[in-house]
């Protein structure tokens, strides 16, 4: 923890470098301390960083857990989400964090392999990283890079360990926690690129520099993916925690924000000011002009397609879900349409190997609690978007 | 008091094998009911449901002739167990 580089000092932190380089690195945050596996679990629970891949679990414990021979340590930045970009965006302008936070992590659980998962297009970025470090002998470990699919659950934690193992990018079953058993039957520790890239700056200017912004509960700076209709996509690094009213440009054109992404939560405009940006940074709004429920119906049929088609209720449930939110959207649904939508909601439920099916029941109820009003405008064939002209 | 009492017996379903033959069902009327699927759906609601212990015996049954080879019982309890969310 002793640098002689000073913190940044509020914002950016995780963006504040000069360039990818690692010159521009090293001049930005120093050289990365060397910190043995008690002191690193202590850093982090002191800092009380939680994992910015979606799950939000204790980073700390999530290292301590790891237990057995030879362990694998896996950095993911699959970023299988449309409507997030943090992490390409982390690993093309600040790759250097990403790899000390994997060395850091590796080193902590006296890792055997460790391996880098980014989708494709990043692979020269992380490529020429890895490159820098060699040439400068700060390879301590050997990082493997491994391609995700451009699938939205090539990221999830069991499809990314079949990928790595050379199978498909597929969930699949599990009985025994990832941090016993993972890569081929191995100890496993599977972290988000941006979390490690936190790990690496705790490491440095320890924790209560890292929670001097953010929320008690919610600590240390986080990236945030904002959208809206257009493609353009803008990443911010924020305080954990900000206002969401305070990252949307023109409140006052936002009908609802879905939150966390498609797996996420739609939460109305009126309540964005209450609400704090956590878990996964995604902050995807629409317009007063837009109709959540088409929105809603459109990201419902994304969601049934990227199914992996492996789990029953899955596969037939979700495109269901998907033709009846498209009839509740496009014409004229009845009360009953609506039940059995919060019928397969709870029957698809917890009833895959992975979480795609519970991520997509969350979306589908938070739209019909937050569009509310407009499936009854629906049923008499207007629509609130429409009532608004054009802004 | 005595602390025999054996950890409660879960019955796992991997959902990646299960194609809802329903011999399960049969077995184990008071834990699982069919989905309109066909797929076994949990009486209690919870992911693993637990299995009581008069119906031990058609539980294991069940794990051993599933012609899916989709069940499974487990002694743990599922917050020591490894469940993560899709990305």
């Amino acid at each position: 923890m002793t640098t002689n580089h000073v913190a940044p000092p509020h914002m950016p932190r995780l963006l504040a470098a000069q360039g990818p380089a690692l010159a521009a690195h090293r001049l930005r945050f120093g050289d990365c301390p060397k910190v043995n596996a008690p002191e690193l679990i202590s850093l982090l629970d002191a800092a009380g960083l939680s994992g910015r891949g979606g799950a939000g679990f204790p980073t700390g414990r999530k290292i301590a857990a790891v237990s057995g021979r030879d362990p694998v340590v896996v950095g993911n930045g699959a970023e299988g989400e449309p409507l997030s970009r943090k992490d390409a965006v982390l690993l093309t302008t600040a790759p250097h964090l990403v790899l000390d936070g994997l060395e850091l992590a590796a080193g902590a659980v006296d890792a055997d392999k460790v391996y880098l998962y980014v989708p494709t297009h990043l692979v020269p970025d992380v490529t020429r990283a890895l490159d820098e470090r060699r040439a400068s002998g700060l390879d301590r470990f050997k990082v493997t890079v491994v391609e995700a699919p451009n699938t939205f659950v090539a990221g999830e934690e069991s499809a990314l360990i079949r990928r790595i193992e050379g199978g498909p990018a597929l969930p699949r079953d599990r009985t025994v926690v990832t941090a016993i058993s993972g890569v081929r039957g191995r100890p496993t520790l599977v972290n988000n690129v941006e979390t490690l890239a936190h790990i690496a700056l705790i490491a440095r200017f320890g924790p209560h520099w890292f929670r001097s912004v953010g929320g008690g509960n919610n600590p240390g700076s986080m990236l945030v993916t904002l959208s809206d209709a257009t493609a353009k996509q803008n990443v911010v690094e924020v305080p954990a925690g900000t206002p969401v009213a305070d990252l949307i440009p023109r409140p006052e054109v936002v009908r609802a924000a879905l939150l966390g992404g498609y797996h996420g939560t739609w939460v109305r405009a009126s309540a964005l000011d209450g609400t704090g940006v956590s878990g996964v940074g995604i902050v995807h709004t629409l317009r007063i002009d837009e109709c959540g429920l088409a929105r809603t119906a459109e990201i419902a049929d994304y969601l049934a397609a990227q199914s992996a088609r492996q789990c029953g209720p899955c596969t037939t449930g979700l495109p269901r879900l998907a033709e009846l939110l498209g009839k509740l959207a496009y014409e004229r649904a009845q009360n009953t349409d609506v039940r059995e939508i919060r019928r397969l909601v709870g029957l698809v439920e917890g009833r895959g190997a992975c979480r795609h099916p519970d991520g997509t029941a969350r979306m589908i109820r938070s739209a019909l609690e937050t569009f509310s009003a407009d499936i009854e405008r629906h049923r008499h064939r207007s629509c609130e978007a429409a009532e608004v002209s054009a802004v | 008091m005595k602390s025999t009492k054996k950890p409660t017996q879960r019955l796992h379903v991997d959902w990646t094998r299960c194609d809802g033959r329903g011999l399960c069902v049969e077995l184990l009327p008071d834990v699982l009911r069919r989905d309109p699927w066909g797929y076994p759906l949990a009486r209690d609601g919870s992911r693993e449901p637990a299995v009581p212990v008069q119906a031990l015996r058609n539980a294991r049954a069940a794990v051993g002739r599933c012609p899916r080879l989709a069940l499974s019982l487990l002694a743990t309890t599922p917050e020591t167990r490894g469940r993560h969310s899709a990305p």
